[in-house]
Order: C-alpha cells, then sequence, then structure tokens
C-alpha cells in the first residue's frame, strides 16, 4: 500500500508518520509538498502533527488554503481513507472536512504524556482491527487539543457515532480528571458522516515500537491497511475470476 | 565625535579605545564603534575567561571538532557525528522570560543546523530563586513556556534537564539551553568564508531594530534601570526558524556552500567578521540591500540588530541560482547582500558609500586579552566549616527523624519530580526517545542503526559556592556518570559558565577554580570539551549568583535496546549498591532542607573510581547484566533507592545500609548514612541470578559492590546499621514527589 | 482606508485563557472585574475609499480567514 504524507511548512511529524508507514509497516511512503496538486497514487493520506504555517492566526487555519487541500477533498469525497493526526486534525477541523474547532487546553499549557483512549466505534478504516471498548494508551502532544463542537452540532456527532476515540481512565471509564485538554464529552477523535476521514489529537505513530515504551498506536496502522486490503481484494474479484475460468 | 559618554555606553574602556584607534590609525565612526563594542563584549570575545579556557582539554581520537566553531563534534561510528553545545540566554530571560527562553532555544538549535547537523535532542538547565519566593514562579512558568512554545513548535524533543532553586538566583534566573544534533562526518560544515568573488547571501527573518546591544547587555550588571531596556530582548520565531533549518539542510546537500553561520549575538557583524576570520579572508556587504521591518534604519542598527532567524551563506560563485532555489521553494528569500573579498578587510557599504571599514582580525582574534587579578573570597572559610556538635542540633533546628527527612526531601523542589515541567515540552518527537524524561539520562535512538545517544546536564551552584574547584569536578562526574547509568560510553562534554562580576578578584577566582576542576574531571574520565558558552557578569545590585558551571555530556549506546533507566522493573531482585558512603553532608540537600544550612566542603571525589566505576556501568549494560541503574546525588542514597521505586507502579524494596560515624548522636549518624552525598555511588537492580557474575566483574573493575537489598512488596523499608529507620508505602511517598511541585502551582496566583 | 476587525469567542464558548486572567485580577484584589475573554484584534489596511466596499472587503476576508464560525464571532470598524 502506498502512504502519502502531506508536508506543510511547519509540519514536524511528518517524518515520524512516514517511518511509521515504510519502516515499520514495511509500506510505500511518499512526501506531498504543501504546493502539489496531485497525490502520487496515494491509497491512504496522513495530515502530520506539527505546526503548519506557524499555527499563527488559528491552528490548522491557514494549511486548508495550501493547493494540496483540493486533491485531497476530492479524495476523501471518493471514499478514500484520510487520517489527520493532532495538527492534522485541526487542518480537517478548519477545513470543514471534520466537524466541530479546538480551543486552548483547559489548563492552558501544552501537554506531551500517554493518555488512555477507549475505542468508541469500528467501523472506520483506521479502527477496524480494534476492538469497541478496547483501551488504548498512546501519546499526546498538544497545546490546543480541546474539542469544541455547538450543542446542535455535537448531538448530531453523538448521533451518527462519529465519535471514535475517547479520552478515559486506565480501565477504560470515562473521568473527567484523565481528560488531559477539557474536550466536550472527552472527545479524542471524530470521524465524518461517510466514516473515511478520521481525526485524531493522540499520535499513533509515536506508539508503533517497543522501543518507544508501547505499541498500542500499531492498530490504527493495521486497520487501514486491512482495510485497504479487503477493497482491493473486492476490486480484484471480478479479474481473478475471469482468470481462474 | 567619541566622548568618554558614547563609550560608557558602549561597554567600552578607555584603554580598549585606544586600541580600537591603534588598529584602524583613525578614530572609529559611530558604526565602527559599534561593532567594536559587541565584538569586544565579554560575551562576544571572552576577554576575561580566554586565559583560562585554553586550559580545557579538547582534543581526543573520538573529536571531530573543538572549540571555535558554531558547535562541537565527536565521531560515533559509521560515519556519524553528534553535533552538540550548550549555551546561555540568562539575561534576556530575566526581563523577558518568555522571550528570552525561546530565543535561547532558537539560537541554539542555529548553532547546530549551522555545523549541517538535523536537531534531534534539546536539554536545558535552570535556576530560579527560592521556589516560594515572590517573582519566582512568574520566572519559572515563563521560561518554561518560552522554552515549550520555541522547541515544541520546530519539532525538536526536550528529553530531558535539570533545575533548582536557590536564593542567589532570585535576580540573575540561568536558562541554559543544550541541542545535539546527527550529521554525516563527510557533510560537516563550517562558518567560513573563503574564495574571492563568491557570493555572500543573507537569508530568513527581516532585520529590526530588536536585540541591538543584546551582546553587550549579557556582558553587564543589573541595576534597578534593567527594566528600561526592555526593547533590547529580541522576539522569536520558531516557524521562520523551522523553514530556515529545513531549507538550510536542504541547500547543503548541493555543495554549493562555502560556509554558513547564524546570526546570534552582535548579529550581521559577528557573522560577516567570524566568518571572513576563520578563512583568512575579506567580506565586503551593503546594508542597504539588507531586508528591513523597520524603515529608516542606519547603518549602525543594521549592523548591531538581532534580529533572530537570521543565516549569513557563502554561496560558490556561478551557482546562486540553485541556492536561491531551494529558499524560494521554502518560501523564504536569500538576498545577495555582498562579496567575499582578498584583503582581510570587513568593508560595510550603505547604497554603495563606504560607512565602515575594518580588519577583521581586529574585531576577533584582535580582541583584548585580560589577565584578571584572583584572590580567593573571604566568605570561603567560614562557609566551609560544618560543626555538626553532638548532632541532636544543627542550626538550631533538631534532627528529624529519618522518615520525616526523607519526606521532607522527596518534596524539596529540587528532587521533587520535574514532571508538570517536561509534561509542557514535546519529547516524543521525532520518534526517538527511549528514555523519557525523569527517567535518567534523555537517550535517543539513531534511526538506521542499531546506536543510541545519552545525555545529561548537571551542575550544582551549592557546591562550587562551597569549593569550585570540586563542585566543578562533581558536576562534570555526575553528567558523565547519569550518561553511563544508562548504558552509554561518555565521549564529549560541553560547559556553560556561569559566574558573577569578572572584575571582582573573588569572582574570578572562583571562575577559574571551576575550569580547573572542569579540565582535570574532564581528563581523568576521557570527556574532552568541544565548546560551550561564558556567562558573566551574573550579579543583580552586587550579589553574585552561587559560581553556577553546567555540564552536559553527550555518550554513545552501541545497542539502543540494552538502555537502563533508574526505574526497578520487578520485584525479587537484588539491589547492589557499587561505591562506599562516608556520611558526607557538606552541602547537601539534606542540610539544607532539614537544617536550612548552606555549609560544609562538598563531597570528595576519586576521579579513579569514579572513572573505573563507569566504566563498569557500561560494561553491564552491554552485557545486558542490569535492570535498573540510578546514581546517587540530592538527597542521598535514601533519595535515589526511593525514585528506584517511583514510577513502577509501586515495586517496593528492602534494604540495609552501612552505619557512618560522623557525631555522638545516634540521629545524625543515620541522617549521615542515608541522606549524605558521597560521590561515586549508584545503586544498580540485577536478576538474583546475575548477582555472582555481577559481583566478580566489579571486583575486577576494582569497585567497590555490596548487595543491600531486594525489590518487592510495596513498601519502601530501610535499615541503617541493622536497624528499620525508613518505612513507608511506596504509594505515599510518591504521592508526595510527584505532587510537590505541581500542587504548589495548582493553586493560581498572579 | 483601514478596517479594524475584533474577533472574540462565542458567548457559548468557554474561554480558558479569559477565565485565567480573570482568576488572577480577583486575587489581584480586584473584584469589579467580573469577568474577562480575551480575543484577536486585525488592523488591515486596504486599498479602497468607499467605506461600504471597505466594510464589505473586511467582512468576507473576517468570515473566510480571520474567525472560524463553529467558534469566533466579529465585530467591524472602518474608518
Amino acid at each position: 500500500m502506498r502512504f502519502g504524507v502531506i508536508v506543510f511548512p511547519g509540519s514536524n511529524c511528518d517524518e515520524d508518520a512516514y517511518h511509521a508507514a515504510r519502516d515499520v509497516f514495511g509500506q510505500e511512503a511518499e512526501y506531498l509538498w504543501h504546493k502539489d496538486t496531485e497525490l502520487k497514487g496515494a491509497d491512504v493520506l496522513i495530515l502530520p502533527g506539527g505546526f503548519a504555517h506557524g499555527d499563527y492566526l488559528r491552528t490548522g487555519a491557514m494549511a486548508r488554503f495550501s493547493p494540496i487541500m483540493g486533491p485531497v477533498r476530492a479524495f476523501a469525497e471518493r471514499g478514500g481513507p484520510v487520517l489527520g493526526i493532532c495538527n492534522g486534525f485541526q487542518i480537517l477541523l478548519e477545513s470543514g472536512l471534520l466537524p466541530g474547532a479546538m480551543l486552548r487546553n483547559r489548563g492552558l499549557k501544552y501537554r506531551c504524556e500517554h493518555v488512555h483512549l477507549r475505542v468508541e466505534q469500528t467501523d472506520t478504516p483506521f479502527t477496524g482491527k480494534a476492538r469497541a471498548g478496547q483501551v488504548l494508551r498512546i501519546p499526546i502532544g498538544h497545546g490546543e487539543g480541546n474539542y469544541f463542537a455547538p450543542a446542535e452540532m455535537l448531538k448530531q456527532i453523538e448521533a451518527n457515532r462519529q465519535v471514535v476515540l475517547r479520552y478515559t481512565d486506565p480501565n477504560g471509564v470515562l473521568n473527567d480528571d484523565w481528560n488531559p485538554n477539557g474536550s466536550v464529552n472527552a472527545i479524542a477523535a471524530v470521524c465524518n458522516e461517510r466514516r473515511n476521514v478520521v481525526g485524531m489529537m493522540p499520535h499513533p505513530e509515536r506508539a508503533c515500537e517497543v522501543l518507544l515504551g508501547g505499541v498500542d498506536g500499531r492498530v490504527i496502522f493495521e486497520s487501514v491497511l486491512a482495510s485497504l486490503r479487503s477493497a482491493e481484494s473486492l476490486a480484484l474479484q471480478p479479474q481473478s475470476a475471469g482468470r481462474a475460468s | 565625535m567619541i566622548d568618554p559618554h558614547i563609550l560608557e555606553r558602549h561597554g567600552l574602556k578607555p584603554g580598549e579605545y585606544d586600541r580600537i584607534v591603534g588598529f584602524l590609525g583613525r578614530e572609529p565612526n559611530l558604526t565602527e564603534l559599534g561593532m567594536f563594542s559587541v565584538m569586544w563584549s565579554e560575551h562576544c570575545s571572552y576577554k576575561s575567561s580566554r586565559v583560562h579556557l585554553k586550559t580545557l582539554p579538547t582534543t581526543g581520537p573520538q573529536v571531530l571538532q573543538g572549540p571555535g566553531e558554531n558547535a562541537g563534534a565527536v565521531d560515533i561510528g559509521e560515519g556519524l557525528a553528534a553535533v552538540f553545545k550548550i549555551e546561555s540566554h540568562n539575561h534576556p530571560s530575566f526581563i523577558e522570560p518568555y522571550q528570552g527562553a525561546a530565543t535561547g532555544v532558537g539560537g541554539i538549535i542555529r548553532d547546530i543546523f549551522t555545523m549541517g547537523a538535523r536537531p534531534i535532542a534539546l536539554l536545558n538547565s535552570l535556576r530560579f530563586g527560592a521556589f516560594h519566593a515572590p517573582g519566582t514562579r512568574r520566572l519559572l512558568e515563563g521560561v518554561v513556556a518560552g522554552i515549550a512554545g520555541y522547541g515544541n513548535s520546530i519539532g525538536i524533543p526536550t528529553v530531558g534537564g535539570e533545575i533548582a532553586f536557590e536564593p542567589s538566583y532570585a535576580g540573575n534566573p540561568l536558562v541554559n539551553v543544550f541541542c545535539l544534533g546527527i550529521a554525516k562526518q563527510s557533510d560537516i560544515i563550517k562558518g567560513v568564508a573563503s574564495g574571492v568573488g563568491n557570493a555572500v547571501y543573507y537569508v530568513g527573518a527581516k532585520t529590526g531594530r530588536d536585540g541591538i546591544h543584546g551582546a553587550t547587555m549579557a556582558s553587564a550588571e543589573f541595576d534597578d534601570k534593567s527594566a528600561e531596556k526592555r526593547p533590547a530582548v529580541q522576539v522569536g520565531d520558531p516557524f521562520m526558524e523551522k523553514l530556515l533549518l529545513e531549507a538550510c539542510l536542504e541547500v547543503m546537500k548541493t555543495d554549493a556552500l562555502v560556509g554558513i553561520q547564524d546570526m546570534g549575538a552582535a548579529g550581521l557583524t559577528c557573522s560577516t567578521t567570524e566568518m571572513g576570520s576563520r578563512g583568512g579572508a575579506g567580506i565586503e556587504i551593503d546594508v542597504a540591500l539588507v531586508p528591513q521591518r523597520e524603515t529608516g534604519m542606519t547603518p549602525y542598527e543594521i549592523m548591531l540588530s538581532e534580529s533572530q532567524e537570521r543565516m549569513l551563506l557563502v554561496v560558490k560563485r556561478g551557482r546562486e541560482a540553485e541556492v536561491e532555489r531551494v529558499f524560494d521553494k521554502w518560501d523564504l528569500h536569500a538576498v545577495h547582500i555582498g562579496e567575499v573579498t582578498d584583503n582581510g578587510l570587513l568593508r560595510v557599504k550603505n547604497h554603495g558609500a563606504l560607512v565602515a571599514e575594518i580588519p577583521n582580525r581586529a574585531l576577533t582574534d584582535e580582541a583584548p586579552l585580560y589577565t584578571r587579578p584572583m584572590t580567593e573570597p573571604e566568605y570561603l572559610a567560614d562557609v566551609q566549616k560544618l560543626d555538626v556538635g553532638d548532632g541532636s542540633r544543627l542550626n538550631g533546628r533538631p534532627t528529624p527523624v529519618p522518615n520525616d527527612a526523607l519526606f521532607a526531601l522527596l518534596g524539596s523542589p529540587t528532587v521533587a519530580s520535574k514532571r508538570w515541567i517536561y509534561r509542557q515540552y514535546d519529547h516524543m518527537v521525532q520518534t526517538n526517545t527511549i528514555n523519557l524524561p525523569g527517567l535518567g539520562a534523555g537517550v535517543v535512538r539513531i534511526k538506521g542503526t542499531d546506536r543510541a545517544l545519552a545525555m545529561s546536564v548537571d551542575g550544582n551552584g551549592r557546591h562550587c559556592y562551597l569549593d569550585p574547584y570540586r563542585g566543578a569536578m562533581l558536576a562534570v562526574a555526575e553528567a558523565a556518570r547519569n550518561v553511563a547509568c544508562s548504558g552509554a560510553k561518555p565521549l564529549g562534554a560541553t560547559n556553560c559558565l556561569n559566574f558573577g562580576n569578572p572584575e571582582r578578584p573573588a569572582i574570578m577566582w572562583q571562575f577559574a577554580k571551576a575550569v580547573e576542576g572542569i579540565g582535570a574531571a574532564c581528563r581523568a574520565l576521557g570527556v574532552p570539551i568541544t565548546g560551550g558558552n561564558v556567562s558573566l557578569y551574573n550579579e543583580t545590585d552586587g550579589n553574585a549568583i552561587y559560581p553556577t558551571p553546567t555540564i552536559a555530556v553527550v555518550g554513545l549506546l552501541e545497542h539502543a535496546d540494552r538502555v537502563v533507566s533508574r526505574r526497578f522493573r520487578d520485584a525479587g531482585d537484588a539491589i547492589l549498591l557499587f561505591g562506599e558512603g562516608r556520611g558526607e553532608l557538606g552541602g547537601s540537600e539534606y542540610l539544607k532542607v532539614a537544617h536550612d544550612l548552606v555549609r560544609g566542603v562538598p563531597p570528595a571525589l576519586d576521579l579513579d573510581a569514579e572513572r573505573a566505576l563507569q566504566a563498569l556501568l557500561v560494561q553491564l549494560a552491554g552485557e545486558r547484566l542490569l535492570r535498573s541503574a540510578h546514581d546517587c546525588s540530592d538527597g542521598g542514597i535514601a533519595v535515589t533507592l526511593a525514585e528506584c521505586c517511583f514510577d513502577t507502579g509501586g515495586i517496593g524494596a528492602e534494604v540495609s545500609i552501612d552505619g557512618v560515624h560522623v557525631a555522638a548522636d545516634a540521629r545524625v549518624n543515620v541522617a549521615a548514612a542515608l541522606y549524605g552525598e558521597s560521590a561515586s555511588r549508584v545503586v544498580v537492580s540485577v536478576v538474583p541470578d546475575a548477582v555472582t557474575t555481577v559481583l566478580e566483574r566489579a571486583a575486577a573493575a576494582n569497585v567497590p559492590a555490596h548487595v543491600i537489598g531486594q525489590t518487592g512488596g510495596n513498601r519502601l523499608r530501610m535499615a541503617v546499621a541493622g536497624q528499620i529507620v525508613v518505612d513507608s508505602g511506596v504509594d505515599e511517598a510518591e504521592r508526595v514527589w510527584s505532587s510537590a511541585i505541581e500542587q504548589a502551582y495548582a493553586k493560581r496566583v498572579a | 482606508m483601514r478596517a479594524r476587525v475584533f474577533v472574540t469567542l462565542k458567548p457559548s464558548v468557554f474561554d480558558p485563557q479569559g477565565r485565567t486572567i480573570a482568576e488572577a485580577l480577583h486575587s489581584l484584589g480586584y473584584q469589579n472585574v467580573e469577568d474577562v475573554r480575551q480575543g484577536k484584534y486585525f488592523e488591515l489596511d486596504l486599498a479602497t475609499t468607499e467605506t461600504a466596499t471597505a466594510r464589505a472587503l473586511a467582512a468576507e476576508v473576517a468570515d473566510k480567514v480571520l474567525a472560524n464560525p463553529v467558534i469566533e464571532s466579529y465585530r467591524i470598524e472602518v474608518e
């Protein structure tokens, strides 16, 4: 499979996502510069963490105007899997590809630490290999991860089962003490209505190797690989049937 | 035109002015005077310190680049180099803590990527006034936020550091920042200008009036008028620096560059003159071509501005378009502002008219050099006296029971967990961090190899105040020991020397003794100094800080997966002590916390024993025989053992420690055994089957080693001379240790 | 002409920075400062002399870039 990792000026987890895709999971990976206008045949897109355009004005606010975002939008509309991690999530929110907005962390300070996440939905390309209710231990690193949606929008997001991950205690129980940033309904990740675009504040690419102290992030990558393979085998079925006859 | 008042405002002494006139053969104009004043400031010229710094060991088979370049470099195998340096940003951080600290981080990062290395880790060493004193919190919060704001944004992990609180830093906080990068040895590039006719390029942020005379400010004592100097503080733009970092590393791959240097202290003046001087060349620029953020800037202001995130490049003739293309890709505009010449002069024009002409060497190599008078400080003989009497009371305070003393130490801000601080730093970006902050030395793996680099920064101002020679040796030993505890072999060091006013003989004596101590320890431990920084004039209203050399040591782990942390791993492991406790309480955290006393002589250091200990640790880690390793420092072996239990999910320990005799009273003898800070001691845990092998290895290495107990249960129990004196739940002790700083700051005050 | 754009969080959106500042002011004794809302302020230099055109242009820029309609509202002054 081919991962396309989008690089905005100020992205700083682009190499980490690329490393995870290529070196940890043995997949093809390609950097896509924000001024590029095509996706170089990527099967899955990652908008990585960082401070695109310095996060000046608002986090992710300028990146949505980059030329690459046209093809990204078209890819998402065709149903292609898109994952926004941290700043990538913020960019997807600002672009309107995902609902809601980010505020400063409740404690006002940047927080870098491991958090516990409960898997809420498994029918997205990035959580298909996880169990519903499974608790993942994955690091965060952000100053503006306080997810917000106006009441009406929030109601709709919940009704549509668009909340993919929530911050919980280590046992998977909702507890405000374990909500690191004050996100409404302890939301750590959401998807779009079509479920192919997912944004998450935690960094799965930081939790894919034993040496780094945890491998709970692997399931995000394994899920999308499985999802792409099954999509591919579906697409290939008529062809292979033809060859057999 | 140049009168004594102008000279004074430029921080130049009359003798220095005569020297300038001598070099030029005429009176300087104001622009030239400004250029001399910044280049001859203490900060840029090291005029008081150079005679001492020359005595430091700077060479070794592993050293690829010693002092004199933007950063030092050591060989880490596989054709790679570790490029690193530490620098201070003390004065700007006092005036404006957020921006001062942020631009300190930006400056040291530029020094590293300027060498052609990709920065992969940051450390910091901070000093503030007493933890609960008014003003401390504002400075600490601002400095930490500034470091975080810059480092997090640019995407370089802050993997460790240290912090201490002492009243002597109240008016002069210390902000020392270390950066480490990785380069292919063949790709290392230097700050030289050569090749007549080669183009001189300016790239990065536009030049404004910020930071003018920053370099001279960093060389002047503070007084109550310092607030007026506020405009001299620069503002950092980490986004711009991230673009510069990526663009410069990309340009370096083209081999179109001759040399490159960042514009830090003394801005355009320093970068042009140092590059010219190193290459034995001249440089001619026109300041009218320099991109400017403000209107009406004079040549004086442009040459002295310390606006951040700017670089000076010398590009091979005919290759300009290639270089410009790379910068264009990153939306940076590289501007051709001049040429390299062969006359050894720095010639500055403004719209074609000559406004300054100075021999490069006059600004750099020929800067004044002072051998300043030194005398042993008067306070020393008195403070070194520590009379414990019968030991029942000290400084009017009774000797506390051991359990209480342990809890007081665990809750003291110098010992307590710094999680509240390092949680604000992105310490995982780049996905290399394999020893997280708070677990010992910071360790980052090197992708594409099996290797990892360990780094630690240490310094103890209290020790140096009581004995600068010994205190400085102890700082080197501790930094190297922390690196060795992670399993890495120490390779090299960088130092940041923070002292008071060198024009005072007592301060100069402290400085000279500390440099002697650093030299002795570095020689003995095989860690040459590859560069660093001196920060003098850290005084407010005549009160100097504790003399504070901070030392960062870098070491190599050949196998990243053999990294060792401070944490116990499992119940049932044997706990061993390497080294011997002698009950040395002089200058200890215990005396300060329990008795409010800063007295005595700091612990003795046997450099041969220290070297043997460190080699043993590296050997044992390489053989995978260590489950954990943690050195004994602030708070002695009792605090070390407690910390080994923390962050483990509550693994306890039961140990028995030898008694010592320092006084008649039994309580103080117990305290000395538990909380004395004798050097060259490390607590390790090993699986029971490995005990015999480990003891054999220690005996062969001539390192004293004893089994002192084992891990298990959920209590921390310590006996001294056979009698249980500490008995506490690990969870209870850990709560005190982990929440002390956070809780103090949970209650919000303005 | 010059347009000034003031962007603030909508009243329904919690403003952690504003609250922190308010608490700090209270601890300094400014009890009469009841609440603080923090916002952003922009000055736009516009190549037009028509007030209506300037206002429309500023509003367009504010809608599209300067404010995030999910959480923020804005006010424009033109002179």
